[in-house]
């Protein structure tokens, strides 16, 4: 019978199964973070377990660290005693850490793939809901709860059930200053964000195989907004290339085994999907979103929907909800929408070629005055890469804050947040009410989109800039 | 854990769609290395002002909801960051049932760990439901039944028979699976021989 990718990968993991449908599946990689680690490592210290493949575990403190000079250590209180206990926990257990100072310190879903600890075929766990980045090499990567990190870290398997597959084919090529990252908004704002529920997505079609491997990452980063468990793409050769010589890549022989392995990983043809949507690359367009869910989407030539259109009480009603939070009028024409700050970073768009993206838009121009913005790369080699490129000079010179690499305003868990009513221009993936700072606004946005948002102080298109 | 078999409770019910767990639990309670006093917290921006003082108007500072030890909600309950810290939360206020007409996948997941039975009903029985809380009268949850008993009605829900089980009985997860140590070593061995760059040796 014909499989598609994630049957293949389930099959390959299965450690076994109850008639009832429940499996235990063997996870090949975990990740460890501060935030949904602590109560993990307490359970297994008080039920007397150890950790049962330290080497197959890799932990990072990424959410709770300063973004600014690291030299005096954490000053918020709660936040250093979490990042301590990641230290104190992952030395007892003998798992490797980046710890804080360590130049390969960076956010979970951007170290991993730097590594080459992310491989494909693989299952990859982490205590974090974009684990889903993980999927565009290939790997059946999800998020997990802290119960279930102690269960992986006890015996190095997951209960699951199995999802069902669904696939979104995405052809043709896309049009100048569109990136993945309109790619995806534009899916989550089709399917909505419970149209993956229950449901592993495999993107296919030749636009996603013409994506580089971070554009990738952007794309599978965000399945979860769409509620789907996981979301993955069929390994290629620009994967391949990606992970030779990556520090923890397979060497030597290993990694000619591995090859061999991974070649195989692909949907069979004939292979039954449970549900598949097909989008034309040529339609989609620079996008914003202008809600507090990912699914409030609109292109940038669009207009904020109005309440009196829509029908449907209960739709209505949180339309209106959405609308009075984020302090816009019916009918707006989305490039009226003035900014007050810009975040270029997180799991979705720190990378290094999402710096260059914006970098390129940002060259030789500034930033609107009364705009605060701020770049975050995703890890410190990525700072170190951007910094070799001159891009961090860019990026100052337009008016730009470097810093520290880190979740930072992603999530607001540090010091950078926004103030109640301050409206920001954001690459990260969730613009849910009080995300970014109680009271803030969030847009989300592609990197080009960012940064042209800085330049015009309002949300703008990124086209007018594209030279 | 915490077993699970009947409920007896006034429900409270939040009329909101698409509930993210940001929402029940804002990042800044994060910062926790506890399981436990994550309670006071709960839903906290809707819950409290900017000065810190409890709004009257939401359904869980209201009397008799603030003793609800069933929510009732709209759709896509749960969605967002997998922090478990909203299940405890939950768990931490009293509430250890939900009743939603869908729940986001890591948080469905995350309430069975807990002892939280997650219900799953169609939007005209939470209708039906959602009279009792307005009318501040009491419902009844069954697991073992799979039913849930208000006025002379019933409505029958599914639970995933080994996470009924487990709930049931409180089961711990880990140990259960730690039952089948022999399955996982060899899965191992064969691992090691088939795909030996998985373990980096
Ligand atoms: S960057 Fe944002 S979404 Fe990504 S792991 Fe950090 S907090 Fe989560």
């Amino acid at each position: 019978m014909p499989n598609t990718l994630y049957d293949k990968i389930w099959n390959d993991h299965l450690v076994d199964q109850q008639a009832d449908g429940t499996a235990l599946l063997f996870v090949d990689r975990h990740l460890v973070h501060e935030v949904t680690s602590p109560q993990a490592f307490e359970g297994l210290r008080n039920s007397n377990r150890k950790v049962r493949h330290p080497k197959l575990t890799l932990a990072v403190a990424d959410h709770n660290v300063p973004t600014t000079d690291r030299s005096k250590g954490i000053s918020d209180k709660e936040s250093k005693i979490q990042v301590d206990t990641l230290e104190a926990n992952c030395k007892e257990f003998g798992i490797k850490l980046f710890g804080m100072g360590d130049k390969r310190q960076g956010i979970v879903h951007i170290i991993g793939p730097e590594q080459g600890f992310t491989q494909p075929g693989t299952v990859i766990v982490c205590g974090d809901s974009h684990t889903a980045t993980h999927g565009a090499f290939g790997s059946l990567a999800f998020g997990i709860g802290t119960s279930e990190v102690e269960h992986v870290l006890a015996t190095q398997t997951l209960v699951q059930k199995k999802a069902k597959n669904f696939r979104i084919n995405v052809e043709g090529k896309l049009p100048l200053g569109v990136t993945s990252k309109d790619v995806i908004l534009q899916i989550i704002g089709k399917i909505g964000t419970a149209g993956g529920t229950g449901c592993v997505i495999e993107y296919a079609g030749d636009l996603i195989r013409s994506l580089s491997v971070e554009q990738r990452m952007t794309i599978c980063n965000m399945t979860i907004e769409g509620g789907a468990r996981a979301g993955l793409i069929a390994p290629d050769e620009k994967i391949f290339k990606y992970l030779e010589g990556k520090p923890m890549s397979p060497k030597g022989k290993n990694w000619e085994n591995a090859l061999g392995y991974w070649r195989n990983l692909k949907s069979d043809d004939g292979a039954k999907f449970d549900k598949e949507v097909n989008l034309k690359a040529e339609e989609i367009l620079p996008m914003i979103t202008w809600g507090t869910s990912p699914q409030d989407v609109i292109t940038i030539d669009g207009k904020i929907p109005n309440p009196q259109n829509e029908k449907n009480e209960d739709k209505k009603n949180s339309l209106e909800r959405a609308l009075n939070y984020m302090g816009l009028k019916p009918n707006m024409a989305a490039k009226d929408i003035k900014i007050d700050k810009v975040f270029i970073g997180s799991c979705t768009n720190g990378r290094i070629e999402d710096l260059r993206e914006a970098a390129k838009i940002l060259k030789d121009k500034k930033i609107a005055s009364h705009v605060h913005a701020m770049v975050v790369p995703g890890s410190g080699l990525v700072k170190e890469q951007a910094e070799q490129e001159g891009l961090d000079k860019i990026f100052v010179n337009s008016g730009f804050e470097w810093r520290e690499p880190g979740c930072s305003m992603c999530l607001a868990m540090n010091a950078d947040k926004l103030k109640p009513e301050e409206r920001c221009a954001s690459t990260s993936n969730r613009n849910f009410e009080g995300r970014q700072g109680r009271g803030g606004r969030t847009h989300l946005v592609s990197p080009g989109m960012a940064a042209a948002a800085a330049i015009s102080g309002s949300l703008d298109d990124v086209r007018k800039y594209q030279n | 854990m915490q077993k699970f078999s009947t409920l007896k409770s006034i429900p409270a019910y939040l009329p909101i769609v698409n509930i993210d767990t940001d929402m029940i639990i804002p990042k800044q309670f994060l910062k926790t290395i506890k399981r436990t006093g994550l309670g006071k917290n709960l839903f906290f921006e809707m819950r409290y002002d900017d000065k810190g003082k409890e709004i009257n108007e939401f359904v869980l500072n209201k009397t008799p909801f603030n003793k609800s030890k069933i929510l009732i909600a709209g759709k896509n309950f749960g969605c967002g960051s997998s922090r478990e810290h909203a299940p405890w939360a939950l768990l931490d206020f009293g509430i250890t049932c939900v009743i939603s007409s869908s729940f986001a996948d890591i948080f469905h997941n995350n309430c069975f760990k807990n002892g939280i039975l997650p219900i799953i009903l169609n939007d005209d029985k939470i209708k039906e439901l959602s009279e009792y809380a307005n009318r501040k009268e009491e419902i009844f949850v069954d697991l073992n039944e799979e039913k849930v008993i208000y006025g002379n009605n019933e409505v029958r829900f599914k639970v995933d028979p080994f996470k009924k089980q487990c709930l049931l009985e409180g089961l711990d997860d880990i140990a259960l699976s730690l039952n089948k140590s022999k399955k996982i070593e060899s899965f191992e061995k064969d691992l090691k021989s088939q795909k030996p760059w998985i373990f980096n040796d």
